[in-house]
């Protein structure tokens, strides 16, 4: 099949931010996620959990609360005391509203989704009313002593469960006022803690709330008499978080040790009506804080300081028992944040704050499978460029020649020139960008390096033509008529005629270079795109969806290449459909145009089209090499995905020359060494 | 409890039910799928748990179903009799009602009815039955007249007992009732009266039976709204005397529903203590479906049906259907059995590999039906209710009759030859409720000649794997009094549900029984191993001193305990390897340690155990945890060994019940020390443990930094 030189990279020290809030809606099974730079994406469930949305950080913006309201908006509020409303059309905020009240620890939207309820740093709980477009403030219930840092509304919306430092409020909603107070006890194993702080509260349709606090409880109250019901402790830490399932039959509570509790409303005896809360299972997917959960139908989400998002379905719910039941962790973004420059060989590492610039060392060995060989020159650290201002970097892109670097943050686009003069390097920033490019979604330069192709979140694509040191608007290309819809992914054929991009849902435009208009759309497909490229010479588009299918569509025939229609006759292996990470890249063998190379975080995979598909009875992957058998039955076996699965998680694999592969991987033991110690449990003794 | 689950209609398309509703719902061959005669001239195959029709089936315009459609549940065909004489039968195939199989009978056909386990029978509407074989073989036979001239059939049900039909029809005459049961073994039709209350002008609306083995229970809802029971033999005493007997009414539930109904009320029964109803509870009321505890007389459910039903009702499997507004309506029932055993303490560890299965816990629901599904199980054994029958009835003599005859006079010899017989007989449904009753018949002969004691019989029927401590209560006193130890292991063993008093006072009794009387009895000893196979003749009390310095290996590592130890040095040569009781002690202590309880129920009895006893058993509980220690697995040799968990609990069950007694005794106080040590060490080893977790987490630290150097190489991959 082929032996490459892989530059196995693992320098790109990318550490993910922690989550802070997770919010799932149920209308469009979607999973809003907050970061704690502030970054919030948005997680499709029903595509094969694709993120298919992303929203930058702020360095000023730390969300302490998200929310879905009035079906699909999505609102956040964090410390900087602002409630925020974001596009979910144009991935950009749709405004940010100063709530007055000092940071905002917790935020709720009333069941009906009509209002919106903010718990302040002042003690003050503000309703705001959600009109169309815009929020209004409405008025403020009775101020409490300390900050509120949990809020519930009882299903009826016509009460709100408060939690606040060593006491849990209960509101009317109509007159404002305080209900109930009622005290926590700070008593802790025996010992008296300082304070007790209320972290989740929620409020059943029975009027029970139920709490969750610092000193490792989880506690039921009655809401009608202010008492508690029954106490459970379950951490010798904090419990962090608490989410209750729709049918109010479940709850999940996340601790800060890691550990997340499953509680159900379960039968005293196995025929009576009445009915207890047990905590039934525990589940260890995280090692350090679990600081929001959420229940979905079908699962419990919960995520935390140690950046994993974990989707665990709970198999009484899930009605068949495939691959959709078992447990999803996602910890790196769905989408690239490497750049190659193949003619120079370097590596752009895209952070949220700054980008860094490496040049890939060099050897003169060779060798057999599974070698290392001696380095004559080892990688360089080119360019560590920072950018300026609290706001985080959205996409960035190094040109094939090396010569130009592109980045974009939420207000800003950015275009640089590096000069490169043996060892040295000089970079000159092209000032003076046109009004036009503030901010791109996503940024794409064509293979001679001579065009730059921006997605603006306005949906409009831009080409600029690039000279020696400064550019020229070429063309832009607007958005479908009645669409705002942003285009997140771009693909530019080799030869610089088609330009591909596709949104979130719309589906593929192929719009033509030569004659600057819109050449066709690729037939809609349910899922999201995850990847594209354009093969050269042929200029096939290949599109990679989240629920694993891969497409081959000829642009100059505008329809689907047999290969494509066979595949989708025959189908993919079920263990192809079954792998949970989305394709990320698909790149092309420029002497070899049967080769299609992709890859996912767990493999990477080059698709020969000239070899028999292979069906569910044969060995997708193999990962020893065939020894003894003789060449026949190789030949026999032999089927069109190879695969290997050496290099994970990978981030970024692309061919640099017929010969040389690059990988950038980032282990998972390299991130947990750069979070924060986890809260030390005595494995022996009591 | 009997929950009513949400209802929901079969179809969508309305039935064509005239105005007296549908003409009825029957099962087919397949479990989940119903026949539905309209009035008109369909039948329809409904499948229940997918709410859709399978197959429908119409007669000519002009003809009329008059008698619901069936299933030969032995040939999978279907029955319909249309225009009172045409009866039909076709398969799930045929498509066409007209050109499947048709025969014209010479009479007109009341209902054809269908059970499992026999053919379809034909009630003609004359009250004579055919067989449907019978019948087609000869399809214009002769029919003869069987109920008078101004007779009319009103009800009919067809019930199997002992495997043979049974069939009651309920005729009516100037407002007189008369109940017909037709035997199929014996050929027998008798005749009844039924006599219904006191009231004089009640009209009976709706009929419903269930059966057990020796009586028909007939409820009728009548017009005054009251539900009354009808117990009515189905085997005679004299057959001879058969025609015209008088049966009597009870009024077994108190107006359940407005008599005056306009659309009828209906009547089923569910199960042996529950029937549906329904009708409307008040006269001006909307209909209701209402579920009622018949030995309670209470309402369990209710559920409004607004859109008014045709006064009609079935129950099949778990499912009521009915006609609710114009659609075929199914309403899940149902009623869960109570377990006692799942409300009690710790069950016993029933997990050993290849052990015969005890019975978890006994299942009185089940226990005692026949066999008959649900809806016919009436098994109640209401002795009142049956005094009010003016029928009399004579019992057969069923084997286990005889055995417990035998019983109350043969000698020990001649019982336990009787009872193998007996045995060898092929299990009944309730095969434990008889071992039951014979072992309680045993043990009544015991308590009253005190020189009876049947031991081997009884031993017999404990290891039939059936007995439960609550089926024969006496058993273990018994036992008890005459300290047969051999028995109680074997009860321990063999029941799962022994109060924590009677476990105590076992233990007592194993703990008190003398060595040389217990060398003599016969102890199952595989819980028992080779680590106490060297049989101790020596006395006790020498080998306790051998225990006094419980030494642990586990207790080398650790340098502080050790110091203790050391001041002693001869004392820890000696190996405790010797067991403080003799191997059949032990076994007997293991079957008390194997056994469940419930800590609260066990800890006030373990105070009466004398303080010297307490001491033995804690020597040689912590003799076995001594040995548990000793491998690897922390498990003891043997075949079903106590687990450590088992030892450990009871170490501290008995600390906890008597330790001011234990600390106040001289002997107890080197036992007391070693198993302090023990603890202390314990101690010792954990704390050893987290320091060396903590080096080990250091190390790992330092591995990960080397391994994080490697941020950069060139490696070659063959893709094959």
């Amino acid at each position: 099949m082929g032996e490459f030189k892989v530059h196995r990279v693992r320098f790109f020290n990318y550490v993910p931010s922690g989550i802070r809030c997770v919010a799932y809606n149920n209308q469009s099974n979607r999973l809003a996620v907050s970061r704690t730079d502030g970054t919030v994406e948005i997680y499709n469930l029903s595509a094969n959990y694709f993120q298919e949305k992303f929203f930058p950080g702020h360095e000023s913006r730390a969300t302490e609360a998200l929310c879905w309201a009035k079906g699909q908006r999505l609102f956040s509020a964090g410390l900087n005391g602002e409630i925020i409303e974001y596009d979910l059309q144009a991935l950009n905020i749709k405004y940010s509203m100063d709530a007055f009240g000092g940071p905002i620890w917790s935020m709720a939207a009333s069941p009906t989704g009509s209002q919106l309820l903010v718990g302040c740093e002042d003690g003050s709980v503000k309703l705001f009313q959600i009109i169309p477009d815009k929020i209004q403030f409405e008025r403020n219930f009775d101020r409490q002593k300390s900050r509120v840092l949990s809020l519930s509304w009882h299903p009826s919306g016509t009460h709100i469960a408060a939690g606040s430092i060593d006491y849990i409020s209960v509101f009317d909603v109509k007159s404002g006022s305080t209900i109930h107070k009622m005290l926590v006890d700070r008593q802790y194993m025996g010992v008296s803690k300082r304070k007790c702080i209320i972290w989740g509260v929620a409020f059943l349709s029975d009027g029970t709330v139920v709490s969750v606090d610092s000193a490792g409880k989880v506690q039921f109250w009655d809401s009608a008499t202010g008492t508690l019901m029954k106490s459970h402790l379950i951490a010798n830490a904090d419990v962090q978080s608490i989410a209750v399932s729709d049918q109010e039959d479940s709850i999940v509570v996340g601790t800060a040790e890691g550990t997340v509790f499953h509680f159900q409303l379960v039968s005293v005896t196995s025929n009576s009506s009445e009915k207890q809360w047990v905590r039934t299972k525990p589940f260890q997917h995280h090692t350090h804080d679990v600081r929001t959960v959420a229940h979905s139908p079908t699962a419990l989400i919960s995520g935390g300081t140690d950046t994993h998002l974990v989707i665990r379905p709970l198999m009484e719910k899930v009605e068949v028992k495939n691959y959709d039941a078992a447990l999803r962790k996602i910890t790196f973004p769905h989408r690239r944040l490497i750049s190659c420059s193949k003619k120079k060989q370097l590596l752009l590492f895209q952070f949220s704050h700054h980008l860094d610039l490496w040049r890939l060392g060099s050897t003169v060995a060779t060798g057999k499978h599974g070698d290392t060989l001696p380095l004559s020159k080892d990688a360089d650290h080119l360019l560590h460029l920072k950018t300026k201002g609290p706001e985080n970097i959205i996409c960035s892109c190094i040109s094939p020649c090396g010569s130009w670097i592109a980045y974009s943050t939420a207000s800003r686009f950015f275009l640089c020139r590096l000069h490169y003069e043996n060892d040295n390097i000089s970079l000159q920033r092209i000032s003076k960008m046109p009004a036009f490019l503030r901010s791109a979604v996503q940024i794409l330069f064509s293979e001679d390096s001579t065009k730059l192709f921006v997605a603006s979140n306005q949906g409009s694509l831009h080409v600029i033509r690039l000279l020696e040191g400064s550019f020229k608007h070429l063309h832009t290309f607007q958005a479908q008529s009645g669409t705002v819809e942003s285009m997140c992914l771009l693909a530019v054929s080799p030869d610089g005629s088609w330009l591909a991009a596709s949104g979130t849902s719309a589906g593929v435009h192929v719009y033509s270079l030569k004659r600057l208009k819109l050449h066709c759309t690729v037939p809609a497909y349910n899922f999201p795109v995850t990847a594209m490229a354009i093969a050269p010479n042929t200029n096939n588009l290949v599109i990679a969806h989240s629920d694993q299918q891969v497409f081959e569509y000829s642009i100059p025939d505008k329809q689907y290449t047999e290969w494509s229609r066979t595949v989708q006759k025959q189908g993919f292996h079920h263990l192809w459909l079954q792998r949970d990470t989305p394709i990320t890249h698909i790149s092309f063998h420029p002497k070899r145009p049967m080769h299609i190379l992709l890859h996912d975080a767990y493999m990477f995979c080059i698709i020969d089209k000239s070899l028999p598909l292979p069906n569910d009875k044969t060995l997708l992957y193999n990962p020893l090499p065939p020894t003894n058998e003789s060449d026949v039955i190789r030949r026999r076996t032999a089927h069109a995905f190879k695969i290997s699965k050496i290099y994970k998680p990978l981030l970024f694999m692309d061919l640099l020359d017929e010969r040389t592969l690059v990988a950038v991987e980032r282990p998972l033991d390299d991130i947990i060494a750069q979070l924060p110690p986890p809260i030390k449990k005595k494995k022996f003794g009591t | 409890m009997a929950t009513l689950e949400e209802e929901f209609t079969l179809s969508a398309v309305p039935l064509g039910a005239g105005p007296d509703g549908l003409l009825g719902v029957e099962q087919s061959d397949k479990t989940d799928q119903f026949l539905v005669t309209d009035s008109g001239r369909t039948v329809i195959l409904y499948k229940v748990s997918d709410q859709k029709p399978l197959g429908s089936w119409s007669v000519k315009q002009g003809q009329i179903i008059t008698c619901p459609a069936v299933c030969n549940f032995q040939t999978g065909e279907y029955i319909v009799v249309h225009d009172n004489k045409v009866l039909r039968l076709w398969t799930n195939e045929d498509v066409n009602l007209d050109k499947v199989f048709k025969a014209t009978l010479s009479a007109d056909v009341y209902r054809v009815h269908s059970v499992q386990g026999t053919e379809p029978l034909v009630l003609f509407k004359e009250g004579a039955v055919r067989g449907l074989e019978a019948l087609l073989a000869e399809p214009q036979q002769k029919i003869e007249t069987v109920i008078s001239e101004e007779e009319v059939i009103k009800w009919t049900k067809i019930f199997m007992v002992f495997r043979h039909p049974v069939l009651i029809f309920i005729t009516e005459r100037h407002g007189n009732y008369f109940a017909y049961v037709q035997m199929f073994n014996s050929r027998v039709l008798s005749k009844y009266t039924l006599l219904i209350g006191q009231e004089e002008k009640s009209v009976i609306q709706s009929f419903a039976a269930s059966v057990d083995r020796k009586f028909i229970s007939l409820m009728s809802l009548s017009s005054d709204g009251c539900i009354y029971e009808t117990l009515i033999p189905i085997h005679l005493s004299d057959p001879e005397n058969n025609q015209n007997q008088k049966v009597v009414s009870s009024l077994l539930l108190m107006t359940v529903a407005s008599g005056n109904a306009r659309r009828g009320v209906a009547l089923a029964v569910l199960d042996q203590d529950h029937v549906a109803v329904l009708g409307p509870p008040l006269p001006a009321s909307r209909e209701c479906l209402s579920i009622w505890n018949t030995k309670f007389q209470t309402l369990q459910i209710s559920k409004e049906l607004s859109q008014g039903t045709s006064g009609q009702l079935w129950y099949y499997g778990d499912n009521l259907f009915m006609l609710h507004g114009k659609f075929l309506s199914v309403i899940p029932y149902k009623c869960e059995a109570s377990s006692l055993a799942g409300a009690l303490g710790k069950l016993k560890n029933s997990q050993d590999p290849g052990a015969h299965t005890v019975p978890q816990f006994v299942n009185w629901e089940t226990s005692q039906g026949y066999g008959l599904g649900s809806q016919n199980s009436e098994s109640s054994k209401r002795v009142l209710r049956r005094r009010k029958m003016e029928a009399s009835v004579q019992p057969e003599v069923p084997a286990s009759k005889q055995l417990l005859s035998t019983i109350k006079k043969d000698s020990e010899k001649h019982i336990e030859v009787e009872l193998r017989k007996f045995l060898a007989i092929k299990r009944t449904p309730d095969f434990h409720t008889i071992i039951g009753d014979i072992v309680i018949g045993l043990l009544g002969r015991c308590k009253t000649e005190p020189s009876f004691y049947p031991r081997n019989s009884l031993m017999q029927l404990v290891q039939m794997h059936v007995l439960s401590y609550s089926l024969c209560p006496g058993l273990m006193e018994v036992a008890l009094e005459r300290t047969d130890v051999q028995m109680l292991q074997l009860c321990l063993q063999q029941f799962p549900d022994i109060p924590e008093a009677v476990t105590c006072a076992c233990l007592k009794v194993f703990l008190s029984v003398g060595d040389s009387t217990l060398q003599e009895t016969s102890v199952n000893m595989e819980s028992v191993s080779e680590y106490s196979d060297a049989a101790h003749d020596e006395k006790m009390e020498a080998q306790t001193e051998i225990l006094q310095n419980g030494f642990n290996p586990e207790e080398d590592s650790c340098d502080n305990c050790e110091r203790a130890l050391k001041e002693k040095p001869q004392a820890t040569v000696e190996e405790t390897a010797s067991c403080p009781v003799i191997p059949k002690r032990a076994a007997l202590l293991n079957a008390i340690l194997r056994s469940a309880y419930s800590e609260a129920f066990l800890l006030p009895h373990l105070k009466d155990i004398p303080a010297q006893h307490i001491t033995l058993f804690l020597q040689y509980l912590y003799f076995l945890y001594l040995k548990c220690s000793e491998n690897a697995t922390m498990t003891l040799p043997g075949v079903h060994p106590p687990t450590l968990n088992q030892i450990m609990d009871w170490i501290c069950l008995l600390l906890d019940a008597n330790f001011t007694v234990v600390v106040m005794i001289p002997e107890a106080k080197k036992l007391l020390l070693s198993l302090y040590k023990f603890v202390k060490s314990q101690i010792c080893i954990c704390s050893e443990l987290n320091k060396i977790e903590v080096s080990f987490r250091e190390l790992q630290k330092l591995n990960q930094e080397k391994n994080s150097r490697e941020l950069y190489s060139i490696e070659v991959l063959e893709l094959f």
